[in-house]
């Protein structure tokens, strides 16, 4: 093990995706919860097309991907809100024109190849130095604002009238939590790729949530779930010459299912 | 009491509210005012706009005429919300499988910093504030168990402690006892009269029940579309609007113990 982990690769891959890993697990935990863990499906597929539009103009996809994502995120607000629509149709609409945008931009621009590849199934192994300090950087700005606003989101996520007539701006904290999945969407396509990025906000959530009777429990579990995943993931598929994204999520979806035995095992209520 | 001290008294008014939805009219220029140390009941048939005008007191639906104001602001630049406690109707959009403590449900009403105490820790504070209102509706017991795995009564007697965490001076509950068994119901009422007694919460409760808060209310205000009575509850006993609402076979419990 020690062998392993002098490998200057290994370290990063498994710095960058202990830290997008934690912050997808706390983000999925509030996501599956309000019952929106497809919103990171949907938004996956509008990153597509930011990274298609990025390689088309020429311009860093990563940066691309994000401000899609982000006026992506905020636009499914919206479109909920205003077209009263159900929160599945909205995911639904966003999801199919963001894929349909991402083909079109990336026949146009004759991207179906290598680079296009890597972002769908994600290249984590391959990250390099400064993506790491700009992935720890987001990160941690998305792990803080989760534990800054964590009381006013549980308790929007929990009650979200009551929430409101106790003074909490509600509407703030909705396009806080859009912008922070459509933030961590993009982080995490780097570590699993856009195919599955959806997964690591959904499985290790879901895993905590099997197991856990209060919600900082949730929160720990479904941390936990996530470290294991990424970390066993990543020497796994280094070990057993594996894709890393596969394994990651492979393994996460084994850490489910022994939660949820676990569980009725406990016959935890 | 002169003007000035009335207006002092005043928690909640209400003037000309008016609010259609999808262009039928739910509440017709409804005027109201609610004065501290009272235990008012809302009632008034199904339909009658009990539920939308406690929300438009709350700030959580928008009148398209008239206004609100809390404890003499007005509604739009009133910000002491932890002076306002709420209770919403009974949770069958609760999920039961939420990962959340009676003691975490208390807390979330904490968002926003606890009331002043001798504590000096933020947390010590959050804490103190919690178990106090717990300890008030008698679920200290039950802190630590999950809140889907409490019954019905249990649940609503923690979303009144969750409400009377912050210190409120008033208290809007929506029909609280819906699904609640009767000898618990009657605990409920217990509970919410010690509130309004010995610690001076002013309490707003929509109901259909007037029999089982025959005890404890002080005032009745019946609402259907528009304001037909506010008053004291003897003379409200005694008025035309209580027989108006009996005879009308509208859905209202009238019973005694």
């Amino acid at each position: 093990m020690a062998g392993l982990l002098s490998f200057g690769f290994l370290q990063r891959a498994l710095l960058a995706g202990v830290f997008i890993g934690l912050a997808c697990a706390l983000l999925g935990v509030f996501l599956v919860l309000r019952k929106d863990a497809m919103v990171g499906h949907g938004l996956s597929h509008v990153t597509f097309a930011g990274v298609a539009l990025g390689l088309f103009l020429n311009v860093m996809p990563l940066s691309m991907a994000l401000l899609t994502a982000v006026l992506a995120a905020l636009g499914l607000m919206k479109l909920k809100e205003r077209a009263g629509l159900y929160g599945d149709t909205a995911v639904g609409i966003i999801s199919s024109v963001g894929l349909a945008l991402g083909i079109l931009l990336a026949t146009l621009s004759h991207s179906f190849n290598v680079a296009l590849f890597s972002y769908l199934f994600g290249e984590i192994l391959a990250i390099e130095n400064l993506e790491v300090w700009l992935t720890l950087g987001l990160a941690m700005i998305v792990l803080a604002a989760v534990l800054a606003n964590y009381r006013g989101l549980l308790f929007l996520t929990f009650d979200p009238d009551s929430a409101r007539a106790s003074g909490i701006k509600t509407s703030r904290l909705e396009s806080l939590l859009a912008v922070l999945t459509a933030v961590t969407i993009v982080l995490g396509m780097k570590v699993v790729g856009i195919l599955l990025v959806a997964s690591l906000l959904i499985i290790p959530a879901a895993a905590g949530l099997q197991l856990a009777r209060r919600f900082r429990q949730a929160l720990l579990l479904a941390a936990v779930a996530s470290f294991l995943s990424v970390v066993g993931g990543i020497l796994a598929a280094f070990v057993f010459d594996l894709p890393a994204s596969a394994t990651i999520v492979l393994l996460s979806f084994v850490l489910f299912v022994a939660a949820f035995l676990g569980r009725r095992v406990k016959g935890t209520a | 009491m002169d003007s000035a001290a009335g207006e002092r008294d005043v928690l909640i008014s209400v003037r000309n509210v008016s609010f259609r939805y999808d262009g039928q009219p739910v509440l017709l220029d409804v005027s109201l005012d609610i004065r501290a140390g009272n235990f008012l009941a809302l009632l008034g048939p199904n339909g009658s706009g009990k539920t939308t005008l406690l929300k438009i007191m709350l700030g959580l639906l928008k009148p398209q005429s008239g206004a609100v104001s809390l404890m003499g602001r007005p509604l739009a630049e009133f910000k002491d919300w932890s002076r306002v406690g709420y209770v919403p109707q009974k949770a069958t959009h609760i999920d039961p499988f939420f990962p959340a403590s009676a003691r975490e449900v208390v807390a979330m009403a904490l968002s926003r910093g606890p009331q002043e105490t001798e504590e000096a820790s933020p947390r010590k504070r959050r804490d103190k504030a919690v178990e106090r209102a717990l300890e008030l509706v008698g679920m200290s017991e039950f802190g630590s168990r999950r809140i889907g795995s409490l019954s019905g009564g249990q649940q609503q007697r923690v979303f009144i402690a969750r409400a009377i965490a912050t210190g409120p001076r008033v208290m809007l509950l929506d029909e609280p006892t819906t699904g609640v068994d009767v000898e618990n119901q009657e605990r409920f009422y217990d509970i919410l009269a010690g509130l309004n007694e010995k610690e001076g919460i002013t309490i707003v409760q929509v109901t259909h029940d007037i029999g089982i808060v025959d005890r404890h209310i002080t005032q009745v205000a019946c609402l259907n579309q528009r304001l037909t009575y506010h008053g004291s509850h003897e003379e409200f006993c005694r008025s035309q609007a209580f027989r108006d609402m009996i005879a009308g076979g509208n859905h209202l419990v009238a019973h005694r113990h």
